[in-house]
């Protein structure tokens, strides 16, 4: 008021400075005039809103409080914010006359879940004793493996480990399990999974084939009752003419324990979850699983919607990608593993036994040179199994077209023949100017103790380590092999051909009445010269 | 991810499989704040690694005053000697879209483009260049195209000055678990392009300071989307994967202001995402 000194007449502002004609025209110089003033300005302020039920006085005075407490830098610049702030604290307490429920966030149950899994079983002196007994411990030392994969840069987090660690102790306990390796882990799109590779003890797998047969069995004898009733039927009516497709015949998948199906598969998708067993994998799942590329969504049973159809759910996709990755990824250092001296060098040999005399090389040599990797699982061959098997075998049961459709079938099929066991990955292709495989050493500047690390081109996420005598392999991702090219599906078959013409269903134009008749009268000069000769023969007897 | 927070953020991202190494860690430890110091960077940002036939490249990002400015990249074979990139020109990038295959792991690299692109090599060869394009170039536009395409943040992460400039948000508090599952929760951290075509009535729910990005819910394709979004640790941390560019982990931890994507892959994107889903 009245502190900018004398105006001059042509600047703005002159004449202001006379009571009266002030800019500040509302500060009324009458002191209960201005007493009414402010106690209309507080009214109009204290005035609740009718859309939200609070007044601007109290909220300013809350803004003030909040600020004045907090005291935050640059309060202009996040004045509205504050605002904002202040107003929502003021709708939840105002507005709940309601409590929510007391909804359990999903953290607390699986933390629940996790902190079961630390808790120790009553009958655990028993296993000890009976681990003691077996020889070697079948839990496998999970945090050893992430340590040194951990030098290479791969791996979960330590608290995933530990619990995965200690998923495989419950899995043990609830199965009969004679080895057990962590596979790795597949991502998924709404759950990951979490596998493990086991072998189950001897008698444990007999018992799963029985109840397999008997299953089948069981299948079959329905099948034949079905068959006999549809057959009933079927000798009612006259019968559409058969199609003379023959499916080429399944071949049969490998049995538990050897080939493909050498390990069992279990998978979790978290650890605290159950664990579920994968089912053996069967060679059509094999062919198929190399025609197609599907992310895996998490649950087990979910279809596979795909061309050519996937014969089987996501459980079996999974485990026939399973067994694609071991026999493409599993590598050990050359010698670690060796043929048994007893039995001859059988090309179709699955069998290794570890080598006692087996000599660690450097780390240095095991990354320069690719020789000093092999792999110790079967690849597998084009039929979908990794010992190959006559198709036309299975076909001796058919009597009928038996011996020319085999002579046929054994000329298509010519044997297969894959790489033999412990091949050398230096022989593994490679894609276009891509190595199969690409090897570093852990770490270049403390080389007494850097690992070997194994990396692979062709199914990108499979690792493998070696130090010294000891050596993992092991995947961590998505499940799918890499293509230089973008995948092609594969292209629907070409339309069949038409149905060969047969007399009885060939098209031919109805005959007309006038040949109708002439036939009529042919066939009766026929009969009539038939008779004739008769009786000539008749009668020279 | 922040440098700062490398560690916890790594192991919230692990889920993957994919890390650095102990030494790769204490070395960005080391090296990421003197890059910050030499450059005079506001922030740096670990983005990743990019790993090829023989090598990795491990690179770092530097973000000035506005967030939303042209980054400056560098990248490292060691995570401690790190070199700037040049920034990527549309012409990069469209000739590192015909380069397929992985990297090799080499920086000076040189992919023919005589074989993959004749024409490209042809314009090259007028305008006095060679026809070659280099792994340097290639790794420049192939982490510009990430970043345009995958690089996420939650909603209401960062604010938009009316002067144009893009902060942090200091309110920040996090999202809720029920937003954190949902698509639109997430922006891609670019220049938006759909923004205008929303509707009236979409546009007036909009914050115009918050919601200045594209959502992800429009990602192609439609639906299921081209995201996997996982709850992980029973809901404590959500990751977001992206099934295009494989590689790509996103992750926040709900109710609280720790966010970050990184990338751990080989720098090629999935052309056959629609096959998978």
């Amino acid at each position: 008021e009245g502190g900018h000194g004398p105006y001059q007449p042509h600047e703005p502002g002159y004449g202001l400075d006379q009571p009266g004609y002030s800019p500040y025209e509302d500060e009324i110089p009458d002191a209960q005039a201005r007493m009414l003033a402010i106690k209309n300005a507080k009214a109009y302020l204290l005035k609740t809103s009718t859309k939200s039920g609070l007044n601007l006085y109290d909220h300013f005075a809350a803004i003030l409080t909040k600020v004045l407490d907090e005291q935050p830098a640059n309060t202009v610049d996040i004045i509205e914010t504050i605002s904002q702030d202040v107003k929502w604290a003021q709708f939840r307490k105002k507005m709940d006359t309601l409590r929510d429920e007391h909804l359990i966030p999903p953290t607390f149950e699986a933390a629940e879940k996790c902190k079961a899994l630390f808790i120790k079983e009553a009958g655990e002196e028993e296993h000890e004793e009976l681990d003691e007994e077996m020889g070697e411990p079948a839990l496998p030392n999970v945090m050893e493996t992430a340590f040194y994969f951990e030098q290479a840069g791969i791996g979960l987090s330590k608290d995933e480990c530990y619990y995965i660690f200690l998923a495989f102790k419950n899995l043990i306990s609830v199965q009969p399990i004679q080895t057990c390796r962590f596979w790795g882990k597949i991502l998924g799109l709404e759950m990951n999974y979490i596998i493990a590779e086991v072998q189950l003890r001897e008698g444990e797998e007999e018992e799963e084939r029985e109840e397999e047969e008997e299953e089948t069995v069981a299948e079959e004898e329905k099948e034949m009752g079905e068959g006999e009733e549809e057959e009933e039927q079927k000798e009612k009516e006259p019968e559409p003419p058969k199609s003379t497709y023959k499916p080429p015949p399944e071949i049969p998948k490998e049995a538990n324990g050897t080939g493909t199906n050498k390990y069992v598969y279990f998978v979790c998708n978290e650890p605290g979850k159950p664990w579920v067993k994968l089912p053996p994998v069967t060679p059509a799942q094999i062919v198929c699983a190399r025609q197609i590329k599907k992310f895996f969504t998490g649950r087990l049973d979910a279809p596979i919607v795909s061309f050519p159809p996937f014969p089987g759910n996501e459980a079996n996709y999974l485990r026939a990608q399973i067994a694609r990755i071991s026999a493409g990824t599993h590598v050990s250092p050359t010698g670690f593993y060796q043929f048994p001296e007893d039995e001859e060098e059988e090309e179709g040999g699955d069998t290794y036994e570890e080598n006692p005399e087996f000599e660690p090389p450097p780390v240095a040599e095991m990354v320069e040179s690719l020789a000093m990797w092999a792999h110790h699982v079967k690849g597998i061959l084009k039929q979908g199994r990794c010992v190959w098997i006559n198709p036309a075998q299975k076909s001796e049961e058919d009597e009928e077209e038996g011996e020319e459709e085999e002579e046929e079938e054994e000329e298509e099929h010519q044997e297969e023949t894959g790489q033999p066991l412990l091949t050398l990955i230096s022989e593994d292709e490679g894609m276009k100017n891509i190595p199969a495989w690409t090897a570093q050493a852990s770490t270049n500047l403390i080389p007494e103790y850097s690992i070997a690390i194994l990396q692979s081109n062709r199914w990108p996420g499979a690792y493998a380590f070696a130090s010294g005598r000891k050596f993992e392999n092991i995947y961590f991702g998505w499940g799918h092999k890499y293509s230089p090219e973008s995948h092609t599906p594969a292209l629907p078959p070409p339309a069949e051909a038409e149905f060969p013409s047969e007399p009885g269903i060939t098209e031919a134009a109805d005959p007309t009445v006038e040949e109708e008749l002439a036939f009529k009268a042919a066939q009766e000069e026929a009969l009539a010269e038939a008779e004739e000769e008769e009786e000539e023969e008749g009668e020279d007897d | 991810m922040e440098a700062l927070s490398l560690p916890a953020a790594l192991s919230l991202v692990a889920g993957g499989g994919a890390g650095l190494s102990p030494e790769l860690r204490a070395a960005l430890g080391a090296s990421l704040p003197l890059l910050q110091r030499d450059y005079r960077f506001e922030r740096v940002w670990f983005w990743g690694c990019i790993q090829g036939v023989r090598g990795a490249y491990y690179i770092a990002q530097g973000l000035g005053p506005d967030r939303a400015a042209p980054r400056s990249r560098l990248y490292s074979l060691n995570c401690l000697d790190w070199s700037l990139l040049t920034p990527a020109t549309e012409e990069m990038l469209a000739l590192a879209e015909e380069v397929k295959g992985r990297f090799q792991g080499d920086p000076s690299f040189e992919y023919s483009l005589a074989e993959i692109n004749p024409e490209a090599a042809a314009r090259l060869v007028q305008s006095g260049k060679e026809p070659v394009m280099k792994e340097e170039a290639r790794l420049t536009a192939t982490i510009e195209q990430i970043d345009r395409a995958v690089g996420i943040v939650p909603r209401g992460a960062f604010v938009k000055t009316p002067l144009g400039s893009v902060h942090e948000n200091r309110h920040f508090e996090g999202l809720s678990l029920v937003e954190a599952k949902k698509l639109s929760s997430y922006f891609h951290f670019t220049e938006p392009t759909n923004l205008k075509n929303k509707t009236l009535l979409e546009k007036a729910d909009l914050d115009p300071s918050t919601d200045f990005l594209n959502s992800l819910e429009h990602d192609i394709p439609q639906g299921k989307g081209s995201w996997s979004i996982q709850l992980e640790k029973g809901g404590s941390v959500v990751v977001l994967r992206s099934l295009l560019w494989l590689g790509l982990t996103f992750y926040h931890v709900p109710m609280t202001k720790q966010f970050g994507y990184v990338y751990f892959g080989t720098g090629e994107k999935n052309l056959d995402l629609p096959f998978m889903l």
